[in-house]
């Protein structure tokens, strides 16, 4: 068991340090992107440009330019070519509204995929089933800006209902932190919980006809228990890979969404350097965001082998 | 006819793709949103008729100054303050249908109609490259295992674990700046095939996963050692045995990928590195419409419901066709290096928000 964690600890950072490598090599082959022109300005003089490159180190070779830069993400002294401020600052102030706005959502999209996957597949075929099933496919063809536009134009500026933009800290003020989030977390919950409830359904009746499901119907145990029991308990490992995947990524920044409704968080941070073309934040975010869902991924292992007795068992046997 | 007669008889002599034709037929549901898709297609390849004989302008000539005689009276496009007059219907025979769609006063109909045809090739375009290169992929994987295995599934791992809008987004810009240059074609900074290129490319670990699952498990099947055993090469084992078997898997595959397209190139092209300007795409269109949304929101809910309907129509054509294909079909796991996918999960894959 240490060997395997050992094993997946070293994997991580290998995909870690891939995914920078990746992120500093497209933002190299960039043309005209030399940061020191862009830093001195439009009518800057070729002498300026000359100790921009030497004092930030753009004349160094590029394997030496990235380590440096990964040095700085480390030790937090990362500062941003355009704005010049210290990045890892940046994110660290852009974590609450992010974190705020993907465990609200995150709680929603939970509670409504399972509660309508469950629905549906006890009710599969039947009108419930049918009208669920609309929902759910309308909810995920949706783009999700999109929707988030029209929100905003109906419930906030023309009818005043949700505050518009902005993040307010949940110990300033609860009510205001819950109320300017709102539309975001439902937002964002539409369309996952439509995509979970279609997976959570097409999980549940494939396990309701295998053969432990009859057997423990057939051993008299009530409705109930074999629901929670032997249904849910199997059909939620598809739920539980997916969700790892999905909050690992949204923890990366979810762009769209924190941009239209203003969250100032780590996602419009991200957006803000990519329009910039401007690499440390871009790195910085860019790994902050991998390392989540790298992170989610083992998590999603262990949870397995929760959920699923035969994984547990499949190890310790070894 | 002696073959067509006794398949009519029952399933006994139907081939399986004969018995998925005829359970996709009863499916009404499925049927009908495959009638809406060809429906918009329809919509968007009459788009030079309607522009050349209807609006008569183009989607990118712009009127900012003219005035158009609406019943009768005469309107400007753009009134002083910079707002589009709205739809007009037929008021104008036909012109500005829908409207202007900003300060540049182009007509929307015309624009969506052509727009609608960019975000079509391009969902469709990049489905063809996703699927080819997700296919070839996940065959040389799950064929040789091995080192070969290795190294394709850790950089799927890395492309999975890079945030794909994030991807998507600095590989736009990088793109739009300075152009591609694969070889002798060179790409402009503006062109269609940057996001078409650009989304195949970001979405293939998603179906590479899946792809390379199926045939590590139909490998290991008899006909596949009968195979071999009659001589057959690797190239022969793997696209004259393994690949018609995974036939069904990536036709559904392919359709469900062009709708998440869709709506990967409507959000790249909202955050203005998808489709370039003048050039419409329902994403472009939405973008532009979503700075007049207090004033004129029908620019920003015409072009997102196009994206809805057409999306929706693949999203449940889709569905219906794997019911069709695979009618036990399961989601599947494919557990390996730790990172698990159930095959279910293509659906709404690359809409990171």
């Amino acid at each position: 068991m240490g060997r395997f964690i050992l094993r997946r600890l070293v994997g991580m950072v290998a995909v870690l340090f891939a995914v920078s490598v990746l992120t500093f090599v497209i933002f190299n082959v960039i043309p005209n992107s030399d940061p020191a022109q862009r830093m001195a300005g439009k009518n800057a003089t070729p002498e300026l440009v000359a100790s921009i490159t030497e004092e930030w180190g753009f004349d160094d070779s590029l394997p030496q330019q990235y380590l440096t830069m990964m040095r700085k993400v480390f030790t937090g002294e990362l500062i941003s070519y355009s704005t010049r401020e210290n990045v890892n600052e940046r994110i660290v102030e852009g974590i609450p509204a992010t974190f705020s706005l993907c465990i609200g959502a995150a709680a929603i999209w939970m509670f409504f995929g399972i509660l309508f996957g469950y629905l549906s597949a006890v009710r599969a075929g039947g009108w419930l089933d049918r009208g669920l099933t609309v929902l759910a496919v309308t909810g995920i063809s949706m783009p999700v800006f999109w929707l988030a536009a029209i929100f905003l134009n109906y419930l906030t500026y023309k009818t005043e209902i949700f505050p518009s933009g902005g993040y307010v800290e949940l110990t300033e003020n609860p009510l205001e932190w819950a109320s300017h989030l709102i539309l975001p977390w439902v937002t964002l919950a539409i369309l996952y919980a439509g995509f979970y409830s279609r997976v959570l359904r097409s999980s549940m009746l494939d396990v309701m006809n295998e053969d432990y499901v009859r057997t423990a119907r057939a051993k008299g145990l009530s409705e109930r228990r074999v629901m929670s029991r032997h249904v849910m308990r199997n059909s939620l490992i598809p739920i539980v890979t997916l969700f790892g995947l999905d909050f690992g990524a949204l923890l990366g920044g979810a762009i769209l969404i924190e941009g239209i409704f203003g969250l100032e968080g780590v996602g419009q941070y991200a957006f803000e350097a990519l329009s910039n073309v401007d690499l440390p934040p871009i790195m910085a975010v860019v790994l902050f965001g991998a390392f989540f869902v790298v992170v989610f991924n083992t998590l999603v292992d262990i949870a397995y082998a929760y959920l699923d007795p035969r994984i547990r068992l499949g190890t310790s046997a070894q | 006819m002696a073959p067509e007669s006794i398949a009519a008889a029952g399933p006994a002599g139907s081939s399986p793709w004969r018995l998925a034709l005829r359970r996709l037929r009863r499916n009404r549901v499925a049927l009908a949103f495959l009638g809406l898709f060809f429906l918009i297609v329809v919509f968007v390849l009459a788009a030079p008729l309607w522009a050349d004989n209807v609006a008569e302008t183009g989607p990118n000539d712009t009127h900012t100054l003219e005035k158009i005689a609406v019943d009768g009276e005469k309107r400007d496009v753009v009134d002083p303050t910079g707002q589009p007059i709205g739809p007009v219907w037929f008021g104008a025979d036909g012109k500005f249908f829908l409207g202007a769609d900003g300060r540049l006063g182009r007509d929307e109909m015309v624009r969506l109609m052509y727009g609608g045809r960019n975000s079509l090739l391009i969902g469709i375009a990049s489905a063809l490259i996703t699927t080819f290169f997700a296919t070839l992929l996940g065959l040389l994987a799950g064929y040789y295992r091995g080192w070969t295995d290795t190294v394709i599934a850790r950089a799927m791992d890395v492309l999975w674990a890079f945030p794909v809008l994030l991807l998507a987004i600095a590989l736009g810009l990088v793109l739009a700046v300075g152009g591609l240059q694969i070889g002798p074609i060179h790409l402009s900074g503006g062109s269609i095939w940057i996001p078409i290129l650009i989304i195949g490319f970001v979405s293939v670990p998603y179906m590479a996963r899946p792809v390379r699952g199926e045939v590590l498990a139909l490998r290991e099947k008899e006909f596949v050692e009968a195979a071999v055993a009659q001589g057959a090469g690797s190239l022969r084992v793997m696209f004259g045995e393994l690949l018609p078997n995974l036939w069904s898997m990536i036709i559904v595959f392919f359709t469900l990928n062009i709708a998440a397209n869709m709506l990967l190139e409507s959000a790249l092209s909202f955050l203005g590195v998808g489709v370039q300007p003048p050039n419409a795409s329902w994403g472009t269109m939405i973008a532009t419409g979503y700075t007049l949304i207090t004033t004129a929101p029908l620019l920003t809910i015409i072009p997102g419901t196009m994206i809805l309907l057409t999306v929706l129509a693949l999203n449940v054509f889709g569905d219906g066709l794997r019911d069709a294909l695979d009618p036990k079909s399961k989601v599947r796991f494919e557990a390996h290096s730790g990172l698990s996918t159930p095959e279910g999960s293509e659906t709404i894959e690359g809409v990171a928000p």
